[in-house]
């Protein structure tokens, strides 16, 4: 365990944890919309910005990207650190106006107003959908394409993502809620990506519990017997 | 060709090269970087190979192709050695005379000198001309004598001799200990002692170390290091296999951008060369050294050209930077201990290896040893390369290198760093030229890059440029980054427009703030400087463009309006015809028309310009 300081308070943080996870664990709160502890940090929405004193030097830092070092003193509420966070919160309001979780998001910080012209995005960019699909599912169905401020997340030439398993876990894990999902008979679409699968049945309930194309996707990686997927998880147990 | 296993070898190979070489023998050089390119050298060039092939003295003559020799402004450049007699602005039509007068008979074509702009005076012999007097070419000055598609060429110039003194004469912690009294700074903008680099790389842990040559240049109107790349591939690859030597590594990278075709080709031509002569591969020089070098040719993304974005694309990623708490020299290419300098760092090692680092270090500033060069364009009479020694003033560099503003404009800024970077006004034109002191001036070395403006430019027009190229290159990772330089280029456009207001100003100041301090990378990081300097030097004309709705510039076309001065009109209907936006209203005189003088009707005026340019008698006026 490494210990360092966070607003004066000793904590502990595991070798090659980050700063962020070990404020959240010590009940300290930071804002964040792009960290999930599932996949790796990554520092897009700069909204866990914490300041940094390491060898008498102090920086301005997204606090996921950090990595927990011995005897550096963190500081997660002063002057500049909330004076930069209300900017960040300013520009994702002024991208996507309408998102319910920024909006509270940014009453709590204390952002009154948006200066800047509004857009009229839904997504933040921050990127988790894809970090998830591509680390935990292994389906790598969605990711980053241009760069700028034209940057997008979709499907390979914005088409049907064809790797896709509709698995729901984006779905989940997305911060603003602006991921889809739709079942209707015996289909279920997750509408961002523009992909719809037909669902199994299962032999004894006769539910249907999961898309064709997902389960024969995890049973080809897990190497399953070919009537592994016949049987629902609950009537299975 | 023959390996090439010892010194000895290497010194025996160079002294038969040289003697092969008669130091009176008549070189026509002709520059064929890439400003000479653009102005036509390659039919320069053929029309010599035509004169020469045809007159049976033309055998004597050696004609050689080098590499940019950086006085772009006045090419293509043809210099006649031994006597180093510049000819400049060449046409394929002069070849004949050139070879006839000057090369057999040393007659000096005097149509076809530099003139000195102020006394007219006509300047025979390249070093005698200003613009390189001042100069100091310790690491761009072969550039012009050698063929960078010949080996032989850098040989006989004394190129691979720093390599044999380094890897047989020199422990790997001598040459790290020799560059860091040297203290090279790194030249690609960051200014980080590549010494101290070395050093962290050698000591990390991993069996396998890699190095990497940044070529991946991508400022507007920067091209020192495609330059030198193109011009002198070889003393970028010695720099670097001296730099694997000291590190450890026995894998390199040049990481090149695709749109610098001739760099790709030069250096890959070099690599074959230095691999046929055992001078990388294995065990070069007998020393037991390994070393080999790939070429990784980049997309041209701007971000590339950050370090971690710069690895990532080599390794076949997205070119996406990542917070760098651990460093690349620990983790980089395929998570391997990696260091990365660019070229013209590269190209400093041989130098100082030969030279010492004693003597290096006596060329410069306290914090900035050496030289440094930087491309000169903008609104100043000799556009071209420079090598400066650091702590040169900017005056220097403007009006004597420079020529000083052409058309008898004022001087208004200068602009270094590259899109990052900023201004620095007339007040601090006698600002010394190093790290620190740039830095301290709100801008920044870069990788030295530096634009001249005189006052017909806007420096509100200037910031919305540079934003908007970097709206469009930001990589899009981070908030910060990504949408700060998208906001600050909608409000300068604003501002440009008229539609300022104000407050926003302040926004602006804040916005550039949260922007630097609050990015992942440093392209984040810098972004806000071209914004942050512009309104800490030039807050008045932001003002001017908000409060009075004026551009003192004329540049911001939404604030220009245009009249013609019917008493200076001579109706002859020009404007009328040039206009797309029909809303200018005469009638053209003529022998038998009367003719009424025209008009311009504000409510159509698309406020292009082009009326007041087709006018050849000042009759458009614009305020």
């Amino acid at each position: 365990m490494i210990p360092f300081v966070i607003d004066g308070q000793p904590v502990e943080g595991k070798e090659e944890s980050n700063l962020l996870q070990v404020a959240l664990d010590a009940g300290i709160e930071i804002p964040n919309l792009c960290y999930n502890e599932s996949v790796k940090p990554y520092g897009a929405c700069r909204l866990c910005l914490v300041e940094v004193v390491r060898n008498k030097r102090s920086r301005l830092t997204a606090s996921c990207t950090y990595p927990v070092q011995p005897g550096i003193e963190v500081h997660t509420r002063t002057d500049k650190v909330l004076r930069a966070r209300r900017m960040m919160m300013e520009l994702l309001l002024a991208m996507c106006p309408g998102d319910q979780r920024l909006q509270e998001m940014a009453k709590e910080m204390g952002v009154k107003e948006v200066r800047f012209k509004k857009g009229d995005k839904d997504c933040i960019l921050c990127g988790l959908c894809a970090r998830v699909c591509d680390e935990v599912v292994g389906a790598h169905a969605i990711q980053f394409y241009s760069r700028g401020d034209r940057r997008e997340m979709g499907a390979p030439f914005a088409g049907e993502a064809m790797n896709c398993i509709a698995c729901g876990a984006c779905v989940i894990v997305c911060p603003v809620n602006v991921i889809g999902m739709e079942e209707k008979a015996d289909e279920r679409t997750i509408t961002r990506w523009k992909r719809t699968l037909k669902m199994k049945q299962c032999k004894v309930c006769g539910n249907t519990f999961a898309p064709w194309f997902q389960v024969e996707n995890f049973r080809e990686k897990a190497n399953l017997p070919k009537d592994f997927f016949d049987v629902c998880y609950t009537c299975r147990s | 060709m023959e390996r090439i296993n010892s010194p000895q070898t290497l010194e025996e190979f160079r002294q038969a090269v040289i003697s092969k070489r008669d130091p009176n023998q008549a070189v026509i050089t002709i520059c064929t970087g890439t400003g000479c390119h653009a102005s036509g050298c390659h039919q320069v060039v053929a029309a010599f190979k035509k004169v020469l092939s045809e007159h049976p003295e033309g055998k004597r003559v050696n004609l050689r192709m080098t590499g940019c020799h950086g006085f772009c402004e006045k090419g293509p450049l043809v210099v006649l050695h031994p006597k180093k007699i510049l000819y400049q602005k060449v046409k394929p039509e002069n070849a004949q005379e050139i070879f006839e007068e000057t090369v057999l008979k040393g007659e000096i074509i005097d149509s076809l000198l530099y003139a000195h702009p102020t006394t007219g005076e006509k300047i025979v012999h390249e070093d005698e001309v200003p613009f390189y007097k001042k100069q100091m070419r310790i690491i761009f000055g072969n550039n012009g004598s050698i063929d960078p598609a010949s080996i032989e060429d850098y040989i006989a110039v004394g190129g691979y001799r720093a390599l044999p003194k380094a890897l047989l004469s020199m422990t790997p912690e001598a040459i790290i200990k020799e560059v860091k009294e040297a203290n090279l700074r790194g030249r690609g903008g960051g200014g980080f002692p590549a010494g101290v680099k070395w050093e962290s790389c050698r000591k990390a842990h991993g069996d396998t170390k890699h190095v990497i040559c940044n070529a991946d240049e991508g400022d507007p109107g920067a091209y020192m290091d495609r330059s030198l790349l193109e011009g002198n591939p070889h003393s970028v690859l010695e720099g670097m296999i001296i730099g694997a030597f000291a590190i450890g590594s026995h894998e390199g990278y040049v990481y090149v951008r695709n749109e610098y075709p001739l760099a790709v080709i030069n250096i890959g031509i070099a690599i074959q060369q230095a691999k046929d002569l055992g001078l990388l591969g294995k065990n070069i020089l007998g020393s037991g050294f390994d070393f080999d070098v790939k070429i990784s040719r980049g997309g041209g993304a701007f971000v590339c050209g950050e370090s971690s974005a710069l690895v990532a694309s080599v390794a076949g990623d997205v070119g996406e930077p990542r917070a760098k708490h651990i460093h690349l020299v620990e983790s980089g290419l395929w998570d391997r201990p990696t260091n990365l300098n660019n070229v013209e760092t590269w190209a400093n090692v041989p130098v100082i290896i030969l030279n010492g680092a004693k003597w290096y270090a006596g060329i410069g500033t306290e914090g900035s040893k050496g030289t440094k060069i930087f491309s000169l364009v903008g609104k100043v009479n000799n556009t071209g390369l420079v090598e400066v020694p650091m702590g040169i003033t900017l005056r220097e560099i403007v009006y004597e290198i420079g020529g000083g503003i052409p058309g008898g404009k004022k001087f208004k800024a200068v602009q270094t760093g590259g899109p990052s970077g900023g201004c620095i006004p007339e007040s601090l034109i006698d600002l010394t030229v190093d790290f620190d002191r740039l830095t301290e001036a709100g801008s920044m070395m870069g990788s030295g890059g530096m634009i001249v403006m005189d006052e017909s430019t806007c420096m509100v027009d200037v910031a919305k440029y540079f934003m908007n190229f970097l709206k469009d290159e930001s990589c899009g990772k981070c908030t910060s980054c990504r949408e700060g330089t998208k906001r600050m280029h909608e409000i300068l456009t604003d501002i440009s427009e008229g539609k300022g207001t104000i407050d926003q100003i302040d926004l602006l100041g804040e916005l550039g703030w949260a922007t630097a301090e609050a990015s992942l990378c440093q392209l984040g990081g810098t972004a806000s400087n071209p914004v942050l300097s512009t309104l800490r030097y030039f807050r008045k004309e932001y003002e001017d463009h908000i409060l009075n709705k004026r551009c003192l510039a004329k540049v911001c076309r939404s604030l220009l309006t245009y009249r013609i001065l019917s008493e200076a009109c001579k109706m002859c209907g020009a404007c009328a015809k040039a206009c797309s936006a029909d809303a200018i209203i005469g009638k053209k005189k003529s022998k038998k028309v009367e003719g009424i003088p025209y008009k311009i009707d504000a409510e159509k005026c698309i406020k292009c310009g082009m009326c007041f340019e087709s006018c050849k008698f000042g009759a458009v006026e614009v305020q």
